[in-house]
């Protein structure tokens, strides 16, 4: 099995699992399970498709020469968790004493 | 087995120069892509801030305005066009020729095409309905979340525009090949975005 076979396979797998991950999500609001169970299949849908994009499509991992592009993948998602969580979070607060 | 230097399919030792000489302009792109997901976040952040009573203001949500069947078709669409890119990218990688390459990047423009044709349709939609992005906060949240994301897949269609010119012209040199690694990190990078928009926004709106 040469390199590009190897590759063309990651590729491959990746969009079936993507595939597979998207059709769940869907499935859970098309056959109108109840919110709850809904919104925790398609959390833990969306989470596991794009590790598996990042993985397949854009060949991100833990080896050693990308850590560089991990730390900055990872920093970006510590602003994000800090600058979008503390929106929401001071809004929700807001709406709940303006009701 | 070559050691990767870069986000994204690496060409490899067997392009000589061009591998090394992408790690560089690659890392300084993967900067920019982080920074555009913060934009991303921020706009994720708006739109949900205002997915309440208020934000609403009366106007219609998400059950009257949302098309599951255009959103899964939207979806399939990108996914494949990503899968196709990824395509293009291989090929370049495994020698096989400008043709192939430009037919990828084809098949991928015409799935993003197709993607785009359903979500402006969903926004026209919406429009004769009275929804559009003045009606209410949530909806001028929903309309500068997706359509920002509509936005990018339009630069996208350009840039594999661009990319064909080039490969008509120049052939496929190291400079052209460095903008092929890029624009596919840039696909992918809105594939991964759109996960968060179909999530987030259509399916939680619906469920």
């Amino acid at each position: 099995m040469t390199e590009i076979d190897r590759d063309r396979g990651r590729y491959l797998i990746g969009a079936g699992l993507s595939a597979l991950l998207t059709i769940l999500a869907f499935a859970a609001v098309a056959l109108g399970l109840s919110r709850g169970v809904a919104l925790g299949i398609i959390g833990v849908t969306a989470v596991a498709q794009v590790i598996v994009q990042l993985r397949c499509f854009l060949h991100i991992d833990f080896s050693r020469q990308k850590r560089e592009d991990l730390q900055l993948i990872l920093f970006s998602l510590l602003l994000l968790a800090i600058m979008a969580g503390g929106t929401l979070w001071i809004l929700a607060n807001l709406a709940q004493r303006m009701m | 087995m070559t050691a990767n230097l870069h986000p994204g399919l690496n060409l490899g030792e067997s392009h000589g120069a061009a591998h090394p000489a992408s790690e560089n302009r690659v890392f300084g792109f993967w900067v920019f892509l982080m920074s555009d997901l913060i934009t991303f976040g921020i706009l994720f952040a708006t739109y949900a801030a205002s997915g309440t009573p208020m934000g609403l203001a009366g106007g219609p949500g998400p059950a009257q305005l949302f098309d599951l069947t255009s959103v899964a078709l939207q979806t399939a669409f990108l996914l494949a066009s990503s899968l196709t890119c990824g395509m293009a990218s291989l090929s370049m990688k495994a020698h096989a020729g400008a043709g192939r390459i430009a037919l990828w990047l084809l098949v991928t423009a015409l799935l993003g095409g197709g993607f785009l044709m359903l979500e402006l349709s969903d926004f026209a939609s919406m429009l004769a309905q009275g929804a559009g992005p003045a009606r209410s906060g949530w909806l001028s949240g929903f309309f500068a979340l997706v359509g920002l994301h509509g936005l990018h897949i339009t630069a996208g269609l350009l840039w594999i525009g661009v990319l064909l010119g080039l490969l008509a012209v120049q052939g496929l040199s190291d400079r052209v090949k460095t903008r092929l690694l890029l624009f596919a990190l840039y696909w992918h990078f809105l594939d991964l975005v759109w996960i968060g928009i179909f999530s987030i926004v259509f399916l939680r709106g619906l469920a």
